[in-house]
């Protein structure tokens, strides 16, 4: 069996990889999709911990993190279209509108 | 054999996601994302939830993934990064960040998990099944289970609401005609 610890560096470094997506690119889309990624890579962790402990309630978890990352994708997506409806971009540099 | 498949697994997670951060255009991103979405629902496979596995591949791969390559292709906002970068100071930065994150995360990782096997036994072989699961989302998650419920719910009035925003603004060019009139019973 595979030590707990290898899929808990794994996921630390697709969680990283999500980060340097949200920070580094300006494609909305893009961003969203990095959000999901290290969205993945914290259920990957709890799956492991709970193998780990034998314990469901990590399994039961992951669960719930998918089930609101459908919502969120969504809503954040409508809300995309809604923002690309006006401003007809979807380069999150571009929608500053509420800079003071 | 365990080792093998999850060294390739994690390889191909781990590609599929600097790909996607990498990738020009946005549709290729996504595609991208899906190799490491199915990655990660092999690595679930391997972590003995199957549940998780079938639910990763049909909620994640199926329906977000499509509901972004909708999105993408609808918008035509494949490649909207052609414009100079207003803040060239932030990707270096950002890249310098990254690594410290990196750095932590995996201090964290090595000193929280355990370097031994898995306890094995007659608890591990019924672990992971989909029963249990199930009894335990209906027994002691029970609230949160149908908060998840309101949630989605939410989730779909929301996306319904912002949509007719659009179609109000619209029939409000048209004097005479009630905006109130676009909702069909």
């Amino acid at each position: 069996m595979v030590p707990t610890t290898f899929y808990v560096l794994l996921s630390a470094v697709l969680f990283t990889i999500g980060v340097l997506g949200v920070l580094i690119r300006r494609n909305a889309i893009v961003v969203f999709m990095s959000v999901e990624l290290m969205l993945n890579a914290a259920n990957l962790a709890l799956v492991a911990y709970a193998r780990e402990r034998l314990a469901v309630d990590g399994q039961v978890l992951v669960f719930f993190v998918i089930t609101v990352a459908a919502a969120e994708v969504a809503v954040g997506l409508a809300l995309l279209v809604a923002i690309f409806k006006s401003k007809r971009t979807a380069d999150i540099d571009e929608v500053s509108m509420l800079r003071g | 054999m365990d080792f093998v498949l999850f060294f390739l697994t994690a390889a191909i997670a781990l590609a599929g996601a600097i790909a996607m951060i990498v990738a020009r255009n946005a549709v290729h991103s996504a595609l991208f994302l899906l190799l490491n979405f199915g990655a990660i629902a092999v690595l679930f496979l391997l972590l003995q939830s199957p549940f998780l596995f079938t639910i990763q591949l049909s909620i994640y791969a199926g329906a977000i993934m499509v509901l972004f390559l909708f999105v993408v292709m609808l918008l035509g906002a494949e490649q909207v990064e052609a414009a100079q970068d207003k803040l060239p100071w932030q990707q270096p930065l950002a890249l310098v960040m990254g690594a410290g994150l990196l750095v932590i995360a995996m201090i964290t990782a090595v000193r929280g998990g355990s370097n031994d096997a898995p306890p094995g036994g007659e608890a591990a072989e019924a672990f992971g099944d989909p029963a249990s699961l199930g009894e335990l989302l209906f027994t002691k998650y029970l609230l949160p289970f149908q908060i998840t419920g309101i949630i989605l719910l939410v989730a779909v009035i929301g996306v319904v609401v912002l949509n007719q925003q659009r179609n109000q603004a619209q029939t409000e060019e048209t004097p005479g005609e009630r905006p109130s009139s676009s909702v069909q019973p």
